[in-house]
């Protein structure tokens, strides 16, 4: 398709002050792009969070953002441990962050319930051992 | 009410954006858990957090959060105050620590952003 753009993120899995940068990235190519703020909030909010959920969780991965005039679609894949339980670790409140992650502000298991708040789409898959990969898409 | 308000209520230190000062703040948040931070929709609000790291920025960045206010004396690094400027963020920084601050602004008019 013409009027889509296709962006690729590497996310580094060692470096936990870099975690955001691929989001910051994406908020101002909409702004630029003249988006409607609401929308670039939910788009900045739920990839945020799966932007961290990969460095915390799963040592990095990589994210695929598709924007076409009407919607903007995340795609995050990890090859990191996997979820044995998703139905739980989508409850709000879950969390199996180390102490020294919480001390940095996460772990208050509020991420993948906020992803799929503020998603329009949100699929997340996942296998043990494997990795997780999670789908989400916000339309405007 | 103002950052320039918050900043005379809270006796706050101005770490950078000494030029928005007069902006217009509606809502305030207090809280040390950045996702928890996420959940809440606000609209032109003022973060009181006890977290001074790089992802406390982003979070203000990602919410469009016009001021930030380290309780505690916490004071930012470079690194974060260039992170701001670039986001047009206001950060402030208080002795005062995390109830007081809310206290104070809350019983100067100030309230919490709406749930969603
Ligand atoms: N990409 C991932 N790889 C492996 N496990 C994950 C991944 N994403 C989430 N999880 C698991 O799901 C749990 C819940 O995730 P969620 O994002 O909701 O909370 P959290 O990351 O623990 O805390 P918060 O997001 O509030 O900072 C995590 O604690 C972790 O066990
Ligand atoms: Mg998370």
């Amino acid at each position: 398709m013409s009027d889509a753009i296709v962006l690729k993120y590497d996310v580094p899995g060692d470096d936990f002050t870099r975690a955001g940068e691929a989001s910051s990235d994406i908020k101002q190519k909409l702004r630029k792009m003249g988006i409607p703020p609401e929308a670039i909030r939910k788009v900045a909010i739920s990839m945020y969070e799966g932007e961290i959920n990969m460095v915390i969780h799963a040592h990095g991965g990589q994210i695929t953002v598709e924007i076409t005039p009407e919607d903007v679609d995340m795609l995050l894949e990890d090859h990191g441990p996997g979820i044995a339980d998703i139905e739980q670790a989508m409850q709000a409140g879950f969390s199996t962050a180390p102490e020294d992650v919480r001390g940095l502000g996460f772990g208050a298991g509020m991420g993948l319930p906020n992803m799929k708040k503020y998603s329009d789409e949100f699929s997340i898959e996942s296998e043990v051992g494997v990795g997780t990969t999670v789908h989400m898409k916000v339309r405007f | 009410m103002t950052i320039r308000e918050i900043q005379k209520i809270l006796d706050a230190e101005v770490c950078c954006g000494e030029e928005l000062l007069d902006r217009e703040v509606h809502t305030a948040c207090g809280s040390d858990l950045m996702s928890d931070v996420l959940a809440f929709v606000k609209d032109q609000a003022v973060l009181l957090t006890g977290l001074c790291n790089p992802q406390a920025i982003r979070t203000a960045e990602m919410m469009d959060i016009v001021c930030l206010v380290f309780v505690r004396s916490k004071v930012p690094t470079d690194t974060m105050i260039e992170l701001a400027r670039e986001n047009d963020l206001v950060i402030l920084s208080t002795k005062l620590a995390m109830f007081p601050s809310c206290g104070l602004l809350y019983e100067n008019g100030l309230r919490g952003g709406s749930r969603i």
